[in-house]
């Protein structure tokens, strides 16, 4: 490919979208098998959308800018940076890997996914983790409204605040929150932090190098009322 | 989906490139928006003088038309923006009323609006957009979901002086607004739901609400999915519903505020790189205005 040169063994390929297409881009990564150009640097990609997805190669890359929609989507097993802001739908349905954004999260971040980690350093806005089924998300800043909707598995480190409604009509994702919460939403609760919460957070504390301790925390989980119908719980409906 | 752009200038020194900056966001919006567009631009006003921007069959005679009523008139297309005196007002909207072919897009004293159907560069070349200058200015591209693709069904709506709204979703209650509306003499060209949130704010106006208060109001009245750029002689306000599925992104630096749709369309102002960026949060009334 012209467009990407790599420069030497120790140095990452250099994919400039000002000079090639996404969908050139998307190819070359998507046809990755992890032997061989295994660090990637992508210049210029100005807010576009749908950058660097379906990855199913342990590579890693930096992604120097904002981007737009859906970047890193499906990503099962690359480490992917962004060094700017992420738009709508980051590294939403990640099966593996690691997605750390520098910047910001727009709505919808690490949506519907199955697995890896996404740090977020800034704040997420709405729908952060909405419907995670596995993933472990950090966010050092604060997160926005809904955040958790129908969270099924994973957990979820939130270092500021929480928006209204947090872990509505949740399922088992576990929600750490050191912030305050601006309200809960359907069916989720606060919950004692057991050991087994206390070795999860650390962990993830560590892993995304996050200065807090596990005690600054509170634990949200779901509290089960809505799995089935009972005419009790008519009014949690 | 629509996309929405919009961009006030702190830096007077900017002016002269608000239309050209206005319209490179705009055509970065185009598939956000292909089947038509619109912007509304806040120029120099003449003290005493009102601005209306007329819309006519192509290649109509305005100049015959301010001529006759010793209005200043400038041609963009099929638009053309008069100036008058405020007390020849009158007799310009009469001129109109007997012309069917004419309709008055905007009125004002600053504000000049252009839309019309087709890709948002196109749009902006037939008005000369690049070429204008102001304060600030917001346009839109449309991608139609209420009401049918038409230069009418285009946005900004304006139904008050200097007063416009871009919307990106759909109202569910529009039609009931707009029965509510119609009983308190408020006048409406469309079928279009935008249409209505823009007779809403200036009803509320109208009453002596403030804009903040108007934003703020339409959040109780309004049923729907919205994210608004309102303009206003002094400058623009921000709202999104409370559930905020329709983006937005905003960039301010020392020189201007600059919205969004999307961060593409804010790629390419002077200073971006330094910029503060952050999206509108739920249910906030925002407004950035000059000292009038």
């Amino acid at each position: 490919m012209s467009t990407a040169v790599k420069l030497s063994d120790s140095t990452p390929v250099v994919f400039d979208l000002a000079n090639a297409s996404l969908r050139e881009l998307n190819v070359a990564l998507q046809g990755l098998d992890g032997l061989g150009q295994s660090a990637w640097s992508i210049l210029n990609p100005r807010g576009a959308h749908a950058l660097a997805v379906g990855i199913t190669a342990a590579v890693s890359l930096s992604i120097e800018g904002h981007v737009g929609y859906y970047c890193a989507g499906m990503n099962d097993g690359a480490s992917i940076t962004i060094t700017g802001n992420a738009g709508p739908g980051v590294a939403e349905n990640m099966m593996s890997g690691l997605v750390h954004v520098l910047g910001d999260a727009s709505q919808a971040a690490g949506a519907t996914a199955h697995g890896g980690l996404l740090i977020i350093e800034g704040n997420a806005s709405g729908r952060c983790g909405i419907s995670m089924k596995g993933i472990d998300i950090v966010v050092k800043g604060s997160v926005g409204h809904m955040s958790a909707f129908m969270a099924q598995s994973g957990n979820f480190v939130i270092l500021g605040d929480a928006g209204e409604a947090l872990g509505d009509c949740l399922y088992e994702a576990r929600i750490f929150v050191r912030g305050e919460v601006a309200s809960l939403g359907a069916d989720c609760e606060e919950k004692a932090m057991t050991e087994e919460d206390r070795i999860i957070l650390r962990n993830l504390l560590k892993k995304s190098g996050a200065k807090a301790e596990p005690a600054e925390f509170k634990r949200y989980g779901s509290a089960r009322r809505l799995y089935h119908f009972h005419v009790d719980n008519a009014g949690a409906y | 989906m629509c996309g929405i752009v919009g961009l006030f200038l702190k830096n007077r020194a900017l002016e002269a490139e608000l239309g050209q900056l206005t319209s490179a966001m705009l055509t970065v919006m185009t598939d956000r928006g292909p089947d038509s567009a619109g912007f509304a631009i806040y120029g120099k006003g003449v003290p005493g003088h009102v601005k209306m921007t007329l819309r006519g069959p192509p290649d109509y005679d305005f100049a015959e038309l301010a001529a006759a009523l010793g209005a200043g008139c400038t041609v963009h297309d099929d638009h053309a923006v008069f100036s008058l005196p405020e007390g020849n007002a009158a007799a310009l909207r009469a001129a109109v009323a007997s012309r069917p072919e004419l309709g008055i897009v905007a009125t004002g004293t600053r504000m000049e609006l252009f839309k019309g159907v087709g890709l948002p560069e196109h749009v902006s070349k037939r008005f000369g957009l690049e070429k204008m200058s102001g304060t600030h200015a917001i346009g839109h591209t449309r991608m139609a979901t209420e009401s049918a693709v038409t230069t009418n069904g285009a946005h900004p709506f304006s139904t008050g002086p200097d007063q416009c709204l871009v919307h990106n979703g759909s109202l569910s209650n529009h039609n009931d607004v707009r029965r509510r509306l119609m009983r308190q003499r408020m006048v409406f060209e469309t079928q279009n739901d935008t249409e209505v949130a823009a007779g809403f704010l200036s009803w509320k106006l109208r009453e002596g609400a403030s804009l903040s208060e108007a934003l703020g109001s339409a959040l109780d009245t309004l049923d729907g999915f919205f994210t608004f750029v309102v303009g206003t002689e002094t400058g623009f306000g921000v709202l999104r519903d409370p559930v905020s599925c329709k983006p937005a992104v905003m960039a301010e630096t020392e020189d201007y505020v600059a919205f969004g749709s999307e961060y593409r369309a804010l790629a390419d102002l002077p200073g971006i790189a330094k910029a503060h960026f952050f999206e509108p949060k739920p249910a906030k009334v925002y407004l950035w205005e000059h000292a009038a």
